[in-house]
């Protein structure tokens, strides 16, 4: 299903996009890289990750990897892995294809590139056009890289599963341009915390399964359809909207819609809601800030009463120093510079 | 966030408008601010596209690289800004006022007062984001370390004259950004989120366009209906109608306009390059020139409305009277500035790549200093934030009710006297909590002695403190130093001025915990211009 054109159809568009400047420069950089069979991935990968191996010469193996539609290719791949690591040689898989079951279905991952070590290890790279300035990058860009990279090991543990010798590395190679320059420079991430979270993660998502069973009979997410019963049957899949979604989703304009006319207080951020304790709604909230409703006794009843009045008060009394203010700068004889300065 | 804001931001979702967080401005503005709203290329680490710059609203200078994967053209825009910006802030260089400091004298080892320089005022930089904080720290160092052909003849590319200056100033600029309540460098969205509450998240507080839809909507419509408009809304072309705030582009504004433009110029370069006789050449070169203004029309239609907005957001902000304390973390930035200044004059090399361990250590110290000192004094200026406080238990405003003389037991006896008041607040004291009010804007202590036992039916306590300072030097304390039956105080368990901790020892002392000292390879490690790639286009 392709939630940017379901979204489309929705009336709320994703607005995502990639600057073609921005492709092409990743493009480039990537097929910099990977130049000459790899020479260079393969020097910088063996300057932080090499380890007792002999360094890679020419002879580096870089099996082909094509076939025929995706379950070929990984099949190709393990092929290709479990080959490699019997030589007992450096070989670099140029964008292998690895499956992981995510939520009861395969999901087909393409990471940059995975290299076999000599004595059976794998490794991850990961290929990113952000900058290395000053051997610093962003954090929140090399977070989502490394997330990224846990995903692929996961994907790779299987294969190792049943491959003889075999092991995956948990520190993956990120290689990103040097300063502002297109030279390729290399850091080595350690991946084993975001690898622990995304197993969980995945074993606790609900299968694909239970949550079709639970969509009336006839349910379709066909964008053709009139949107009043796409709005219906996306309705009938229970969203939970944060707006950390805006950055990842291609719904989450829509969700969001949905969230506001529904006055969640999660619209305003997921702390939110842990501060207001059973309130959910922006309504239900207002209300017991006012004393309109809820129990005094409820601590966080009191709270809100207690930082409803304390606002009031302190707006009250701000506006009373400047109505003041205001009346000392019309009148003129209460010394009229101070008051001017007041108010300035 | 605390409670108090999450009520503020709700208020705003039912009312449909922004509400305020702040009763005054927390932050100094000066009269004449340098707004800039640079743009960059996507995917390039430091290939600026355009940018708007100057202190005049209705003119501002329109910058532009036609091709930014061009080394010259980059230069030459570099040069431009240098010129736009470094003369806003040699501006402020000259004007001085004599000032005093401390300093340690070296071969005695005691402290004396120096007569010193102290710019009167110092040049204020606006961007529309926080990425364009960012933005201008990346363009403080990719210029920085340039070499100009007076600095050597034989570098390959030399940069423009000017262009390292400008390095070394935005790289101030953007490293000050970082101390917590300085001004010299700012982002609208920050000053705009730090003074209303929207009914959105933070995040989506960060887009400028949105942000001024809550605080200031268009009338007749809500501050979430004008904020999804301009997130989203699109023009008959598929362009947004409020572009980002940048440095980023819209990738439809990229993949639509701006590419088929700059190809069309990349086109008319090559087609002069192979013109033939002169007539041609006039020719081309008019065609050449004119996909240039075709690129430049371009990107000013994308950042005039960012522009704009920036404006819009600093008169919002200047209808708020200043806090009184914002001037006295100006006057630390006016230092600031001025200490940069002679850093340029004396001759010494450019901001290091990375800093050495002693210097690190004591930014981090001074920005840990001056986060308590701005959050003390946004409190004490602001009933607003103080309020946040009181709900918190770490201030409370107080009635005195009774007020009883004693004294020490020492030779000359000094006051001490014993204030009770009465709070219907809950403020986290235990025995001789120190707490503080504000007499003559100067910090008065007192220590916590006692609770009455039981709350009355208003939910009112009785507190007793002791006054232990700014009394005066006589038996009977100084006329107006000891609060009166019938006052109503504000007092505060947080300090009202922070001191630094303890003195951070010399570079030369560096423990080898943090590496030693820097020693005799220092002078090796002298920080080298970036390399020369030949990756750019000529």
């Amino acid at each position: 299903m392709d939630k940017g054109v379901l979204a489309t159809a929705l009336g709320s568009p994703a607005p995502f996009g990639q600057s073609q400047f921005a492709f092409m420069r990743g493009n480039a950089f990537e097929a910099k890289v990977k130049a000459d069979g790899g020479a260079e991935l393969l020097r910088l990968l063996y300057e932080r990750l090499g380890g007792s191996s002999v360094a890679p010469g020419p002879d580096v193996a870089t099996p082909d990897l094509s076939a025929a539609g995706p379950e070929g290719r990984a099949a190709r791949t393990a092929l290709a892995l479990r080959e490699a690591t019997a030589t007992g040689g450096w070989a670099l898989l140029d964008h292998p294809m690895l499956a992981l079951e995510v939520a009861g279905s395969p999901a087909y991952l393409e990471p940059d590139a995975v290299v076999v070590h000599p004595d059976g290890r794998w490794t991850v790279v990961e290929i990113k056009s952000f900058p290395m300035i000053d051997a610093s990058a962003d954090a929140s860009k090399v977070g989502a890289a490394a997330r990224q990279a846990a995903v692929y090991v996961l994907a790779l543990e299987r294969v190792a599963a049943v491959t003889e010798g075999a092991e995956v590395g948990q520190r993956v190679l990120l290689v990103c341009p040097r300063d502002f320059s297109n030279l390729p420079t290399a850091s080595v991430v350690d991946v084993r915390k975001q690898r622990a979270v995304t197993r969980r993660q995945l074993t606790r998502l609900t299968r694909i399964e239970d949550i079709a069973a639970e969509l009336p009979e006839g349910t379709t997410f066909d964008p053709a359809c009139p949107s009043e019963e796409l709005d219906a049957a996306v309705a009938a899949v229970p969203p939970a909207y944060a707006p950390e979604c805006l950055a990842a989703c291609e719904l989450a304009f829509h969700c969001r819609a949905k969230s506001r006319a529904e006055g969640a207080v999660e619209t305003l951020g997921r702390s939110v809601r842990g501060e207001l304790g059973g309130l959910t709604t922006v309504a239900g909230v207002l209300a017991a800030a006012a004393g309109k409703e809820g129990d005094p006794a409820d601590p966080t009843v009191a709270a809100l009463r207690r930082a409803a009045a304390l606002r009031a008060e302190a707006l009250e009394s701000a506006a009373a120093l400047r109505a003041g203010a205001r009346e000392a700068a019309s009148d003129p004889g209460a010394g009229a510079p101070e008051g001017a300065a007041v108010c300035r | 966030m605390s409670l108090i804001t999450t009520l503020a931001r709700l208020e705003a979702v039912d009312t449909g408008r922004a509400q305020p967080l702040a009763t005054v401005r927390h932050r100094h503005l000066t009269d004449r601010p340098l707004v800039l709203v640079p743009l960059t290329t996507a995917g390039e680490a430091g290939a600026p596209l355009g940018a708007l710059v100057g202190t005049d609203r209705e003119a501002p200078r329109l910058l532009a690289v036609a091709q930014p994967r061009d080394r010259d053209l980059r230069f030459a825009f570099l040069a431009e800004l240098a010129e736009a910006v470094l003369p806003h802030i040699e501006a402020y260089a000259d004007v001085v006022e004599p000032a005093e400091r401390n300093e340690t004298d070296p071969a005695t080892g005691k402290k004396t007062k120096v007569e010193v320089e102290l710019c009167t005022d110092a040049g204020q930089l606006i961007v529309p984001s926080r990425a364009g904080v960012e933005f201008v720290r990346l363009l403080g160092r990719s210029m920085r370390f340039r070499r100009t052909a007076e600095d050597d003849p034989d570098t390959p590319y030399p940069a423009p004259a000017r262009v390292p200056l400008l390095g070394r100033w935005l790289t101030h600029y953007g490293e000050r950004a970082r101390v917590p309540g300085s001004s010299l460098l700012l982002a609208a969205t920050d000053l705009l989120n730090r003074h209303w509450a929207t009914g959105q998240s933070s995040l989506e507080d960060q887009h400028l366009g949105a942000l001024l839809s809550w605080i200031d909507p268009p009338a007749g419509s809500s501050g979430a209906e004008a904020a999804l408009r301009a997130e989203l809304a699109r023009d008959g072309e598929g362009q947004l109608l409020c572009p980002p705030a940048g440095p980023a582009t819209d990738p439809d504004f990229d993949n639509r306009l701006l590419a088929p433009a700059i190809e069309r110029y990349d086109r008319a370069r090559t087609a002069l390059a192979s013109a033939e006789d002169g007539l041609a050449a006039d020719a081309r070169l008019g065609e050449l020139s004119g996909a240039e203004r075709e690129i430049r029309s371009l990107l000013a239609r994308v950042m005039l409305p960012t522009w704009d907005a920036v404006w819009r957001g600093l008169d919002l902000l200047r209808e708020l009277p200043e806090g009184s304390r914002a001037e006295d973390r100006w006057t630390r930035d006016r230092w600031s500035f001025t200490a940069h200044r002679d850093r340029v004059r004396s001759g010494e090399p450019p901001q290091p790549r990375r800093d050495d361990a002693v210097t690190a250590a004591q930014k981090l110290a001074s920005r840990e200093t001056a986060q308590a000192q701005l959050e003390a004094q946004e409190a004490l200026d602001d009933p607003l934030v103080l309020a946040g406080r009181r709900l918190a238990g770490e201030a409370f405003v107080a009635t005195v009710t009774d007020v009883e003389m004693t004294y020490t037991e020492s030779k000359r006896p000094s006051p001490r006297p014993l204030v009770t008041v009465r709070t219907d607040e809950r403020p986290h004291l235990g025995e001789r909590t120190k707490v503080y009010r504000s007499l003559e804007g100067k910090p008065q202590t007192a220590e916590f002695v006692r609770a009455e036992e039981e709350a009355d039916q208003d939910g009112d306590v009785l507190l007793v403190l002791r006054i232990l300072d700014r009394m005066g030097r006589g038996k009977e304390p100084a006329p107006g130093s000891v609060p009166e039956p019938g006052e109503r105080i504000a007092w505060t368990l947080f300090e009202h001025d922070q001191r630094g901790g303890p003195k951070l020892p010399d570079p030369e002392e560096t423990p080898w915990t943090h590496g030693g000292p820097p020693g005799a390879d220092a002078a090796t490690r002298a920080e080298q211009p970036d390399p020369v790639t030949p990756e750019d286009l000529l």
